[in-house]
């Protein structure tokens, strides 16, 4: 049971830690341009397969390097040339900009990397376990996913807090008037935080692509739950979105390795749960089963009874 | 200016006459007579058995962009799930069925869309009373995260949902009404027709009403409909319930035309391809929607047919109309509205001489682009089938330097041409405008 509950712990965190890596970057792109940026997920993919392509020429750890600043890059054009000129019709058309490019990039991917996962592997560098907990080896290549993860929230927190930079960029958000009228080039603080922003799912993408399945369906699934991230934390909260990542991490970990339902529960005390009907499944799914939904159940409870999210604040 | 205020000035005089004339009754039924004609008559002049069930498949896809279209266009809800309510609809319309034929109740299919209707009702009600409660970006998110949270039980409740193969049902087993038995298509076209030229009757009349009215209020301004003693939360998610009653509706008429609902009904997929829809025909009138829902089906079809990377062409579309034309193909249409009424006919043809001028390199650069993805697809993915493709009846070699020379210089001669026919578009514009405002004021 302790083991259980460590190794679940561990992965969970890693697994938040990861949601918060993209999480944190839309938050940031959403509260500075008020753009909820649905090909989020789309560029964190971008960054698994670029990272797959350079380390197959020049090893893991230049394409470590080169494919989240690649993309980053690619997050930058997008915003001159795609965005810039989408925000005067206003912000539905920049989310629908957003979601026809997710569109596109997915099918690009599938045109240049097929339909099938491809083979991005643990580096050999990393690949023996970093302890033994309770019999289990955990591996190193997780440890370090954790590691990065932690280290980037630190340097972003601190850039944020700290920096000179983190203080225009702040200012920016509120304030963009003032701050061009100080000689800040606003529209560019915009194009550097949105290349950034999907830099760090690019991040995410190139050291989680080999730990997960790394294929061209991997984004579809997981814009949905960064947008559960987002609206749990509350909308443009930074510490509503760590918490919510966490949160949602953890959950699901632990509810992947409950081999528990409905009528489990009822039989322990001695009530038998009724049987047949279309809706039978109801009581014989198990919460392993319900993992993938828990994030939206989630969703509709904290709508229900909080409807500005964790962190968040009154809407204007 | 002048134009406002004739149609400021013209609403009470309508309104205040007790009974329409008889030429405004015909004016009212008119189009709808035509549009009811156009339905039964268009069998007849696409007789081909793909012609008949892609026009089945736009009636259905025309009732559900509308249906998306009273949330996105009318209410100012952007939707990333509205398949929730179309599914939904379509499984239990196909359980109602089943559950007729089981019970030998006596229940005719042309009313099974009725279940759907009420079904969708159901699920609005239910859905939206979460998610109503924000506007803007936040309903847009949970919007998706509903559907998500729908399309992940879909193969979780095996039962309801039938799992990867779905629900199957026969329609042609239940009560016969007039010796129609709803075996040949011919005839399951006949009853989408009928019910989507009501749905688009009754939609239509509910834009016309003060609650329609109401939902234009709460998309532009909700904060001066809350002064005026709406409450913004109320009317959206009256809004959003009535639309899922008629995605319900479109979700029935689509189990009736299959006899099998599955899980992609209620997919991300296909919320995916009602906003598209609804969008590239144009959110801002009654008709775009009509027009995109038309333009997809028959795009959707004909598209897969010949590309394998149909989806690709489908969100570089979407990413075009939302760059260039925001309002969407009845946009674009409605824009030389002013200028024919105004008569200005004569910077009308110039204006369309213009634009057959600047046609001809966006259609060469759009053949560049064509021959630029198809080859890449070709290469990266189809490369052990040979080298060789045919692309609009021409032989390309996709290793040959000159086939990609071709491409580079069909891509880079058209856009510059486009770019330098574009001013000469735009002063024709502007001239013919200025013209039918002159004479809009002269009037």
């Amino acid at each position: 049971m302790l083991e259980l509950v460590t190794i679940s712990t561990l992965n969970g965190v890693l697994y938040g830690m990861l949601l918060f890596l993209m999480a944190s970057g839309l938050t940031l792109i959403f509260s500075m341009m008020g753009v909820l940026n649905f090909a989020h997920a789309s560029f964190y993919m971008l960054g698994a397969f670029f990272g797959f392509q350079i380390s197959q020429i020049v090893g893991f750890w230049p394409a470590f390097v080169v494919a989240p600043v690649l993309v980053g890059g690619i997050g930058a054009l997008v915003e001159r040339y795609g965005l810039r000129n989408v925000h005067r019709h206003g912000p539905v058309a920049e989310l629908l900009f957003t979601f026809g490019l997710a569109f596109v990039i997915e099918e690009v991917v599938q045109m240049i990397w097929g339909k099938a996962p491809v083979d991005y592997r643990v580096p050999p560098s990393l690949d023996f376990s970093a302890f033994t907990a309770f019999s289990t080896n955990y591996p190193a290549y997780k440890m370090f996913e954790l590691v990065t993860a932690v280290a980037i929230f630190a340097v972003l927190l601190g850039v944020f807090r700290r920096t000179r930079a983190g203080l225009i960029i702040q200012a920016a958000l509120t304030h963009p008037d003032m701050v061009a009228m100080l000689g800040h080039n606003v529209p560019r603080v915009f194009m550097l935080v949105f290349g950034v922003g999907t830099g760090l799912a690019a991040v995410a993408g190139v050291i989680a692509g080999p730990a997960l399945v790394t294929q061209s369906n991997m984004a579809g699934t997981l814009v949905a739950i960064l947008f559960v991230v987002v609206v749990v934390g509350g909308l443009g909260s930074l510490s509503g979105a760590f918490l919510a990542s966490l949160l949602i991490g953890l959950v699901q970990t632990f509810a992947v390795s409950v081999n528990l339902s409905v009528a489990d529960v009822l039989g322990g005390i001695g009530v038998a749960p009724p049987s047949g009907g279309a809706l039978s499944d109801l009581w014989n799914v198990t919460v392993a089963q319900l993992g993938p939904i828990i994030p939206y159940l989630l969703l509709v409870l904290i709508l229900i009874f909080r409807p500005t999210g964790l962190m968040g604040t009154r809407e204007q | 200016m002048s134009e406002v205020a004739s149609r400021v000035a013209n609403v009470p005089v309508r309104d205040a006459r007790p009974r329409p004339s008889a030429a405004a009754v015909a004016r009212l039924v008119a189009p709808w007579l035509a549009l009811a004609v156009a339905f039964a008559i268009l069998p007849a002049i696409f007789t081909s058995g793909l012609a008949l069930t892609m026009l089945s498949l736009m009636g259905i896809m025309i009732v559900f962009a509308l249906s998306y279209n009273m949330l996105l266009g009318e209410t100012g809800l952007l939707s990333f799930g509205h398949a929730v309510y179309y599914g939904l609809g379509g499984f239990l319309a196909v359980h109602a069925m089943n559950t007729v034929i089981h019970d030998r109740l006596p229940v005719p299919l042309p009313l099974i869309p009725i279940v759907g209707a009420i079904s969708g009702l159901a699920f609005g009600v239910i859905f939206g009373s979460v998610s109503t409660r924000r506007a803007g970006t936040a309903f847009a998110m949970i919007s998706l995260g509903v559907g998500e949270l729908v399309s992940s039980s879909s193969l979780i409740l095996r039962g309801f949902f039938g799992g990867e193969e779905g629900v199957s049902t026969n329609r042609t087993k239940l009560l016969h009404i007039f010796s129609l038995n709803f075996g040949p298509q011919i005839q399951v076209y006949y009853l989408i027709a009928a019910w989507c030229v009501l749905c688009m009757i009754a939609m239509y009349a509910l834009t016309r009403t003060p609650f329609g009215r109401m939902c234009n209020a709460v998309r532009e301004n909700p904060e001066r409909a809350q002064f005026v003693g709406y409450n913004p939360r109320t009317v959206r998610f009256i809004a959003f319930s009535l639309a899922g009653l008629f995605a319900g509706i479109a979700g029935a008429l689509a189990a009736i035309n299959f006899e099998l609902v599955n899980s992609a009904a209620v997919g991300a997929e296909q919320s995916g391809l009602v906003l598209l829809a609804a969008y590239v025909g144009g959110i801002g009138n009654f008709i775009g929607p009509v027009i995109g829902a038309v333009l997809v089906t028959w795009l959707r079809v004909m598209l897969s047919d010949v590309t394998d990377v149909w989806q690709l062409y489908f969100g570089l579309l979407f990413i075009g109309v939302v760059m260039f034309a925001p309002n969407g193909i009845s946009g674009l249409i409605m824009m030389h509205a002013p200028l024919w009424r105004a008569r200005a006919y004569r910077s009308m043809l110039r204006l369309a001489l213009t634009y057959l001028a600047a046609l001809a390199p966006a259609l060469v650069l759009l053949a560049g682009l064509i021959l630029f993805i198809e080859m890449s697809y070709h290469l990266s993915v189809k490369a052990a089938e040979g080298t060789t493709i045919s692309l609009f009846h021409i032989a390309f070699d996709t290793t040959s330097v000159k086939a990609w020379a071709a491409t580079v210089i069909l891509i880079a001669g058209g856009f510059w041409l486009f770019r330098m026919t574009w001013p000469v578009v735009s002063a024709a514009w502007h001239d013919a405008s200025a013209e039918a405002h002159g004479a809009g004021r002269a009037k």
